[in-house]
């Protein structure tokens, strides 16, 4: 879970670093979206890096939920009899919400997918280009919110997913080094949320051309 | 002070159990959880019902024998264990519920007592270091780091109650096992046998039907002598040295 | 033996004598029984087996060490885990004559400081093989992985304890007893997991079973089943602990009791000195009725505190802080100028009763009376300031404002005495084998070590001596002449002994009368305390004796115990307990009166200085007392074993 969860981390900063581009002028995005297609041309085939990419992905994923369901399942058989009084308030919520918040995360991975990968769904008019694409779904103050909320949802399964990675890797040694910890997994969760939502808010307030 | 309490009733392994409310009169604010219980049940006694059944010996907090969920809470709102909860955390006309551990792999025997040998289990797959009578060398032959012995000293003061199965929501025993696993992987004596020592223990937990960790601290939370979540993280690097060694 | 009577309550046998330890000089005597001990061949131990009863440091070390040795265990606990054992509620250290400090310590020295200590009334040559294993017993715990404190040079730290001058005494931080039982618990479970032991969780022995004049086997009960089971063995080790209980409060576990020793004794095996207990001076006071049990503070913090009571009687209501110098009193600072507030365990804690005796207490009244002295911290705080007095004590000072509720930080802090340890148990010879052959007795449960009062930080070392390295080196002169011939089930004294628990069962269960198990135990508690505990008459004593005989028959007609046997049921649990210890009661009571003198923790008011000091008569009472069973409505018959010392001389202390 930890392994899956860090590259699933490592693929988004690279992600993030893609998006930004945007703020570089449609022809770098459009020249950032084909690059990636044409990676290590013409040693491997078009989108050759792209599919293996993808494939790494599908496997963490399969992987990453097959764990979590693992560890929700034996969490169930564990305990067969519940508590008739549940203690209120434990726990950070987002800890807590682990699961759901990963659920949620998913269904959001497909629409992601459906959006701006097969072109299934727009938002605004369909446009030829990825640039286009990108702005015009910005320009939709739904659509911002749409990734507002998706990037919070990953930003909060990022702030304890660190956390519990961090743990299982065995790097959590003292207490001062669990500090440490906390304060990387903020961090980390904040650069992603905030890097991701440049780019919308910067097209909605009509910062890119 | 007078309470209304709820008390889970179970006959025995195989019976249902049930709530069972009791309305109790005159606790002192100075007597602990457990002789408030000790008090309902001379009562109980009294009027013919059979008294309800927990668990409880040293009452000086160490021995880690008694341990109950109380309003939700494993030795309940204080972080210390049953036994050394006093009636003054609770209000005059409280309702206090009081349940027994809940986790498959701590069956209910009755009432609010539960069988924890599923604990022994995991000390005997590994939890120990093999040092037959008499073989041992001078006690200085080997000196300890005084961060080392006293980080060692922090994971044995695990005194085995079973709070951090009962209040995680995984009903997991990482915080015990990593407590033991950090205790005797400190110290150089410890060395020769730690990688089958984590192996051989996390079998164990998992054979018992313990949860697996999902890293939420509810453990060191409800944990009566405050053992922190390192020894779990300890407990994965060992696990992963082991792992690679093997291999 | 004499049929006479004594007072009306006992009778003399013929002396009794240890005849195991060798001849020669004394540092010459555990080895060379060592060496005659019979050996017994490896392939033969696997055919041999042992019952160990306890699971404490005695207990869990024997069985661990039997275990590693290659004989079959059997391993009984009423606990449901063998690391609950009340061991583990040892807060100061362990003694060793490790000598690592360079102090001038020895295995003489603490030998010596050991016989002092119990006021030459222990067993001279147990007593050096006690000082002689010690430091073994170091080196076993550290292989074993027992975190003690360490210096930063990473060698262990020493502590001095309890008033001796060398620093011999090794540590956990305020938890030794729960390290050193851990290590010998993880020991145990260890043969556990390799087949070589097997333990029996939540089962209680009920009855000794003896064939032929031979203890071979004990019948228990499952706690969590109800069922009656017999398991027969070559020899059976008691390691049950202590009695303290029969006081009802006293520092010891819940659970404590003294009905595996009662067992044996009705069976036969003498039980030695049962008067001799030690009340510990620096305990939290009863709070109200409802009180379980007391709780023990290090008495570390006499060191610093001060000790005081009200100079008036009608000052006691008052707040501390409130009443001004002049009108309290720091009596042991004025009885005992030169040692003030540190002054020896017993004298601490019978002066603390003299004052609330005198109406001066204070703190709740628990039946009118408030039991409890000052200790107050204004001095040292004032003198080191709150953090220096913070890091010394904290944990202590947070323990007792958890248990009171006050701040001893601004409030002065209250104690009272407590029963702590119990030196008496049954008597065993230097092999620790009881008068029954085949039974064998360890740690507190004996009566061997301690004399008339225990060092501090003796007691843990006593238990892991005996497990690791004593019993195991004695019992097998003993188990070297077994196998024994295997027993028909339907042999009589078998069957007496299922028959006599199932009966007693059935008894408890069925009288249904209007008490409860615990109303009896306090009254039998409040009786032994006043008139059995840390002053002793002998107008007292006899009263004590008339009330717990009124007390025992009132209890099998009038005690309630409901629901039934086949299941988990502690009110029957305790109700055994009880009656086991209401006997106990009446014979404690007897030992101490038939002592006419003052030694240890057996302080008797018609033996004392002028000033107030304990006097012993060691003419008449150097002897150890080992009673005699003398059957339900009889006398017990006592048999001397007289102490003879040669390698120490006998002194009278002096604390003034």
């Amino acid at each position: 879970m930890a392994l899956t969860g860090l590259f699933f981390l490592f693929y988004l900063l690279v992600h993030m670093y893609g998006n930004l581009m945007i703020l570089m002028g449609p022809e770098a995005f459009d020249e950032y979206a084909h690059h990636i297609r044409t990676i290590g041309e013409p040693m491997v085939p078009e989108k050759g890096v792209l599919w293996v990419m993808r494939i790494g992905l599908l496997a963490s994923l399969v992987l990453h939920v097959w764990a979590a369901v693992t560890l929700w399942r034996r969490a169930g058989q564990a305990r067969t009899n519940r508590y008739v009084m549940k203690r209120k308030g434990y726990g950070n919520f987002y800890a807590k919400a682990m699961r759901w918040g990963g659920l949620a995360i998913l269904l959001f991975v497909v629409f992601h997918i459906l959006h701006l990968t097969t072109h299934t769904i727009s938002i605004g008019e369909p446009q030829p280009t990825p640039s286009q694409r990108v702005v015009e779904s910005f320009s939709q103050w739904w659509g911002v919110l749409i990734y507002v909320v998706a990037m919070v949802a990953v930003g909060l399964h990022l702030l304890h997913g660190i956390w519990g990675a961090a743990m299982t890797l065995g790097l959590n040694t003292s207490l001062k080094r669990a500090e440490q910890i906390r304060f990387v997994s903020i961090l980390v969760a904040t650069i992603i949320v905030v890097g991701f939502l440049i780019p919308p808010f910067a097209i909605l307030l009509g910062l890119v051309p | 002070m007078r309470l209304a309490l709820r008390i889970w009733r179970q006959d025995g392994p195989q019976h249902t159990g049930q709530m069972v409310r009791y309305d109790i009169d005159g606790v002192s604010e100075d007597s602990s959880f457990l002789e408030m219980l000790d008090l309902l049940n001379e009562q109980l006694i009294h009027k013919g019902e059979e008294p309800v059944a927990f668990d409880s010996d040293c009452r000086e907090g160490i021995c880690g024998t008694c341990g109950v969920v109380i309003n939700g809470e494993a030795h309940g709102p204080e972080r210390t264990t049953t036994c050394q909860l006093h009636m003054r955390s609770f209000k005059d006309g409280d309702e206090i519920v009081i349940e027994p551990w809940r986790a498959d792999p701590f069956p209910v025997i009755k009432d609010l007592v539960v069988d924890r040998s599923s604990f022994d289990r995991i000390i005997q797959a590994g939890g120990f270091i093999s040092a037959n009578t008499g073989s041992a060398p001078d006690a200085h032959a080997t000196p300890v780091r005084k961060e080392d012995a006293d980080r060692a000293f922090m994971a044995a003061e695990c005194i085995g109650c079973g709070a951090c199965v009962a209040a995680c929501p995984n009903a997991s025993g990482m915080l015990f096992m990593g407590a033991k696993i950090t205790h005797l992987g400190e110290l150089p004596q410890g060395q020769p046998e730690r990688e089958a020592r984590v192996v051989s223990m996390t079998e164990q937990h998992d054979h018992e039907g313990f949860g697996g960790c999902t890293n939420l601290g509810e453990c060191t939370r409800a944990c009566p002598k405050g053992i922190p979540m390192n020894v779990i993280s300890q407990m994965n690097a060992d696990l992963r040295r082991a792992g690679f060694g093997a291999r | 033996m004499t049929d006479m009577l004594i007072d009306g309550l006992y009778r003399e046998g013929e002396p009794i004598a240890d005849t195991k330890a060798p001849a020669g000089d004394i540092s010459q005597k555990w080895t060379t029984r060592q060496f005659d001990a019979s050996l017994v061949n490896p392939a033969n131990r696997r055919k041999i087996s042992v019952i160990i009863v306890g699971t404490g440091l005695a207990g869990a070390a024997a069985g661990a060490t039997l275990g590693e040795a290659g004989y079959q265990v059997k391993s009984f606990c009423y606990q449901d885990s063998p690391r609950r054992a009340h061991s583990i509620a040892a807060q100061g250290g362990i003694n060793a004559a490790k000598n690592y400090k360079g102090d001038g310590d020895s295995v003489h020295r603490l030998f010596y400081d050991t016989v002092k200590g119990g006021d030459y009334r222990s067993r001279e040559t147990n007593v050096y093989r006690l000082a002689e294993v010690s430091a073994d017993i170091i080196d076993q715990c550290v292989a074993q992985g027992v975190p003690f404190a360490r210096e930063y040079g990473g060698l262990l730290d020493n502590r001095s304890f309890g008033g001796v001058q060398v620093s011999r005494t090794f540590y956990a931080r305020g938890q030794t007893g729960q390290q050193l039982l851990i290590g010998a618990y993880q020991a145990l479970e260890r043969q556990i997991g390799a087949g070589a032991v097997q333990m029996y969780a939540r089962h209680e022995m009920l009855e000794l079973v003896v064939v032929d004049g031979k203890a071979r086997g004990i019948v228990a009960r499952d706690l969590v089943t109800g069922e009656i089971e017999t398991h027969l063995a070559d020899a059976v080790v008691l390691a049950s602990g202590g009695y303290g209980n029969v006081f009802y409060l006293s520092t010891n576990a819940m659970g404590s009791n003294v009905t595996a020793n009662w067992r044996a004794h009705r069976k036969g095996a003498h039980f030695a000195n049962p008067c001799y207990t030690q009340i510990h001076p620096t305990c939290i006071p009863q709070s109200g009725e409802h009180q379980s049990k007391l709780t023990l503070m290090s008495e570390s913090l006499r060191n610093d505190g001060r000790i005081w009571v009200p100079k008036r009687a009608e000052d006691c209501e008052k707040d501390p802080r409130q009443i001004p110098e002049e009108d309290r009193d720091y009596y042991l600072e004025r009885i005992y100028p030169s040692f003030g507030n540190l002054v020896p365990r017993d004298i601490a804690s019978r002066q603390a009763k003299n004052m609330c005796d005198e109406g001066r207490g204070v703190g709740p009244a628990v039946d009118g009376v408030s039991r409890g002295v000052y200790l107050d911290f204004a001095d040292a705080i004032a003198r080191l300031g709150e953090d220096a007095v913070r890091s010394k004590y904290g944990n202590l000072f947070d323990m007792y404002e958890r248990i009171t509720g006050e701040n001893p930080y601004q409030v002065p802090m209250r104690i009272y005495p407590a029963v702590h340890y119990t030196m008496g148990g049954l008597w065993v010879d230097y092999d620790l084998q009881s008068t029954i052959p085949g039974l064998f007795v360890t740690g507190e449960a004996n009566f061997s070590d301690h004399g008339a009062n225990r060092l501090g930080a003796s007691a843990l070392m006593q238990g892991l001596a005996d497990g690791y390295f004593v019993l195991p080196n004695t019992i097998r002169d003993y188990l070297a002449k077994g196998p024994f011939p295997a027993i028909a089930d339907d042999d009589p004294a078998l069957v007496e002994a299922q028959d006599s628990v199932r009966e007693r069962i059935q008894r408890l269960l069925s009288i249904n009368g209007t008490r409860t198990v615990d109303s009896y135990h306090k009254e039998l508690g409040k009786i032994m305390w006043e008139k059995c505990g840390m002053e002793r008459t002998d107008s007292g004593l006899r009263e004590a004796i008339e009330e717990i005989r009124a007390l025992r028959a009132d209890f099998w007609r009038n005690v309630r115990v409901l629901g039934v046997n086949e299941t988990l049921n502690q009110s029957l649990e305790k109700a055994g307990r009880v009656a086991d210890f209401i006997e106990l009661g009446e014979l404690m009571c007897i030992d101490a009166l038939h002592r006419r003198e003052s030694c240890g923790g057996h302080f008797r008011a018609e033996s004392q200085t002028e000033d107030g000091e304990a006097l012993r008569n060691d003419d008449e009472y150097a002897y150890v007392a080992a009673w005699e069973w003398g059957g339900d409505g009889g006398a017990p018959v006592l048999h001397k074993e007289d102490l003879v010392y040669e390698f120490i001389e006998l002194k009278q202390r002096s604390y003034k």
